[in-house]
């Protein structure tokens, strides 16, 4: 067992903090905002997800390196096509108050997220279960969704159709269990520090509103013993560099961010504690593909994404180690291997003569200047890659109207289509090619440039039908080689995660969702 | 004096109203949704989310509904933090703001009206020219800069202060944010009682209080302070509005729970009642305050009477 480091502990004195509470196991991580509240179905963060996964745990859960091992289910059965699931619970889930788990917790839970009263926004990751839309429309009762407790310790869901990558979905707070027993008595209050009750590897203690929040070993979850720490505090610190110095100071062990201009600085001086990794996100310019934009013309789209130099936004802009993207799906994605990109082998001199030649196709030229409107939220980051981006594009006889508006405008003017190029970029739901694709469908919510190819929408109709693994991957892999032939969206680079993590601790593991659940960590002796 | 007060609250009524007429009105005319994020719901499920909050009404039956609401105390759910409903936030956040808040101005006044006083007896001296050198530093450098400066010397580099955190107002958790939040007020006070001061001692009933031979130090204590403060206090009741009221730069920075971000954070999120629940308070609060201050106004100053 091991004592906070000498320094931290002689701040603690200089400061007369002596006498807090917080003690030798105890993890002290800075998560990236305030939770809107940790009842699962009315959360949408990552940083909700911190502290709410090492309260709760699916069926599945994450291991430390992200990969899903089982959870509260020890094993389970899927039917040969692929959309009954039966999963067997193991015998020693319980809850924080020592009430056992059983299928009925997950009946309920699943009822309740797809409650329309209880407007939960991410509740549409449950569509895949059979009649989960219809329940949500208030169109079915929510008793012919396709959840079932066989028995206490058994249970059965039944899906729309065949969902390959259902089961890592399973480990997501959408799919928690929810203590039914409490829930029911205290209605929306059940997750109120005094009330709540978890089956994860930590219990909610105190939730001090943008302070702290603090939860300690629950000795009823069911691997219990293998748990190193004896608490965890969870500090919601949203300035980037606050974080960095809190770290700095010994106040926090792990920062869940830090900011990026402090990159090299960090490299130089704490090289122990930077844990720069892929991340399952793309960052990338939607490009609006309806009547009366420029951008209609594919020859544009092709042009604008061959003039743009990844390696200079990436190297030189960012710096921190993001990869230049030149595909949809983040490389490393689970059961995926997107196409061969062609504008990646191509030299800048190369991607440049073309591009111009597509511009003078297309009618526009220096004579001729192509003028476009670029929209980007408020960030300064977003800002010096439009900046970018405009002067890559001058070559070419682009002129571009640089227009900055806070992201709740700026996704309002993009769903109106307001736009001819914009930033835009996406955090995978789960690990799965699909849900990246899903977005250049017709018709989608997030489709932002009404991208629409009858093929592309065929190929993913397809592989949504398709079982084996390695079929399905292949056609999704011919429907993103579609998309990029259409220059459908531009892409600029795949998203990195940045923690800062205490050399102090041991257990921690970079992975591509950046999923870090604290039963894991332990302090190094 | 009580009259005076009772019309002056009564008064309050339709100004708050107004307050809060428009400010409902404008907030629905910004664009963007709750709802608007960079993950676009589901048709069926931003209907659902619309509806549970009203949104869907038109727009004069939701102000309706609020005002009804309002006149009952209620100041609705927040959008964005749904454990929590605005009265529940503006309650934990504002003890905090409050307590913030007291000592940053306690400390601008002790230190800042005893340096504009003494600038103001030694003008164009070298003491003079120093203090008010330093006040204009302290005008012009925004807390943005001084309060992670602070940060790093005293709690990064020193280790002497903690770098953030609340920790219930512990004392060493305090001095950072309120040193932040006082250098500004500490300037703002100085160079206002310091032109105050000048003019007061050029005025006729100092020199007849010189003239009937009191001491300089007696005319300065009984016959200058008094009506030299008369526009600190009056700068006072807004700044302490302000200052209570939280300051979101120095709430992010010290990571400090507290209302201030509130302001921002409630506008770009678009959580309506949350943006509402702040205007109202702060509206109330200015009111307030600036009550007391004109009847501070009145004890300070003979020639103003409210008795009518």
């Amino acid at each position: 067992m091991r004592k906070t480091s000498l320094f931290a502990g002689s701040l603690l004195l200089a400061t007369g903090l002596a006498a807090s509470p917080l003690q030798a196991d105890t993890l002290r991580l800075a998560i990236m905002g305030e939770p809107a509240s940790l009842d699962p179905h009315k959360i949408s963060g990552t940083w909700e997800n911190d502290v709410v996964g090492d309260l709760f745990e699916g069926l599945v859960t994450e291991a430390a390196d992200g990969e899903r091992i089982p959870g509260v289910a020890e094993s389970w059965e899927v039917s040969d096509d692929g959309t009954v699931y039966t999963f067997a619970l193991r015998e020693d889930a319980q809850w924080s108050d020592g009430t056992p788990v059983t299928a009925g917790d997950f009946v309920f839970a699943f009822r309740r997220i797809l409650d329309p009263a209880t407007a939960a926004s991410y509740a549409y990751l449950l569509y895949p279960v059979e009649n989960a839309e219809a329940v949500y429309a208030d169109e079915a009762e929510p008793s012919t969704l396709g959840i079932e407790a066989v028995d206490e310790r058994t249970l059965r869901i039944t899906l729309e159709r065949s969902t390959p990558y259902f089961l890592d979905q399973l480990a997501h707070y959408t799919a928690y269990p929810l203590p039914k027993h409490v829930v029911e008595e205290y209605g929306d209050d059940w997750s109120k520090p005094e009330h709540m009750v978890s089956n994860g590897a930590f219990a909610l203690q105190d939730w001090q509103s943008q302070t702290r929040i603090e939860a300690t070993r629950n000795p009823h979850f069911h691997d219990a013993e293998n748990v190193a720490l004896d608490e965890v505090v969870y500090f919601p610190i949203e300035e980037r560099n606050t974080a960095l110095n809190r770290f700095r100071a010994g106040e926090i062990d792990i920062a869940r961010e830090f900011p990026t201009q402090q990159y090299d600085w960090l490299k130089e001086n704490l090289p122990e504690a930077v844990q720069v990794a892929p991340y399952l996100g793309i960052y990338y310019y939607a490009l609006n593909i309806r009547d009366g934009h420029a951008t209609t013309d594919p020859r544009i789209r092709e042009a604008l994404s061959l003039a743009v130099r990844r390696e200079v936004i990436t190297d030189k802009i960012l710096g921190t180690g993001e990869q230049p993207a030149y595909s949809f799906v983040p490389p490393d994605v689970a059961h995926y291997e997107g196409p061969e990109s062609d504008i990646a082998e191509m030299s800048q001199e190369a991607r440049l003569e073309r591009a111009k030649m597509l511009i003078e196709e297309a009618g526009y030229g220096p004579d001729q200047p192509l003028e476009l409107q670029l929209r980007y939220n408020t960030s300064e980051d977003h800002r010096k890659v439009a900046i970018a981006l405009a002067a890559m594009w001058k070559p070419l006889g682009v002129e571009v109207e640089l227009y900055n508006s806070e992201v709740a405008v700026h996704y309002a003017d993009m769903r109106q289509g307001d736009f001819d190029v914009a930033r835009a970029g996406w955090i995978g739901d789960y690990n799965d090619a699909q849900n990246f694709l899903s977005l250049l469908e017709s018709g989608v919510a997030n489709n932002y440039g009404a991208y629409s190819n009858a093929e592309f929408d065929t190929l993913m109709d397809q592989a949504a039908e398709t079982q084996d693994m390695d079929t399905r991957a292949e056609l999704m892999s011919e429907a993103e080689a579609l998309a990029l032939e259409d220059s459908a969206v531009l892409p600029l680079y795949y998203y990195v995660s940045r923690n800062l993590v205490s050399p102090d601790l041991s257990g921690w593991q970079t992975n591509i969702e950046d999923i870090h659940r604290s039963r894991w960590i332990d302090f190094e002796d | 004096m009580l009259r005076y007060t009772l019309k002056r609250l009564l008064m309050a009524v339709p100004t708050l109203l107004i307050v809060i007429t428009l400010s409902f009105f404008l907030m629905h005319l910004a664009p963007g949704g709750p709802f608007d994020g960079e993950r676009q719901l589901p048709a069926e499920i931003e209907a659902n989310l619309l509806a549970t909050y009203h949104l869907d009404d038109p727009i004069w039956k939701q102000y309706l509904i609020y005002m009804g609401n309002l006149l009952q105390g209620d100041l609705g759910p927040s959008f964005k933090y749904k454990d929590f409903t605005v009265t529940e936030l503006v309650a934990q956040g504002f003890p905090v703001s409050l307590e913030l808040g007291f000592w940053a101005i306690g400390l601008a006044l002790l230190i800042g009206l005893p340096l504009g006083i003494i600038a103001a007896l030694k003008r164009n001296s070298t003491v003079d020219y120093l203090v008010m050198g330093t006040a204009l530093a302290g005008v012009a450098i925004p807390n943005f800069v001084i309060a992670p400066l602070l940060a790093l010397v005293f709690g990064v580099f020193l280790a002497w202060l903690p770098v953030g955190g609340w920790n219930d107002g512990a004392w060493p958790n305090l001095v950072l944010p309120v040193v932040a939040l006082s250098i500004q007020q500490i300037a703002y006070i100085a160079r206002m009682m310091r032109a105050s001061m000048i003019e007061v001692l050029g005025s006729h009933f100092i020199r007849t209080a010189r003239a009937k031979g009191l001491t300089e130090t007696e005319v300065i204590r009984r016959h200058a302070i008094r009506p030299a403060m008369l526009p600190v206090v009056s700068y006072l009741g807004p700044a302490i509005a302000g200052i209570i009221t939280g300051s979101v730069v120095i709430e992010q920075i010290f990571g400090i729970p507290g209302i201030g971000r509130y302001f921002v954070q409630a506008a770009l999120n678009r959580d309506y009642t949350l943006v509402m629940g702040t205007v109202v308070f702060y509206g109330a609060l200015i009111v307030l305050l600036n009550l007391i201050v004109d009847l501070i106004y009145s004890a300070l100053d003979p020639q103003i009477r409210y008795d009518d």
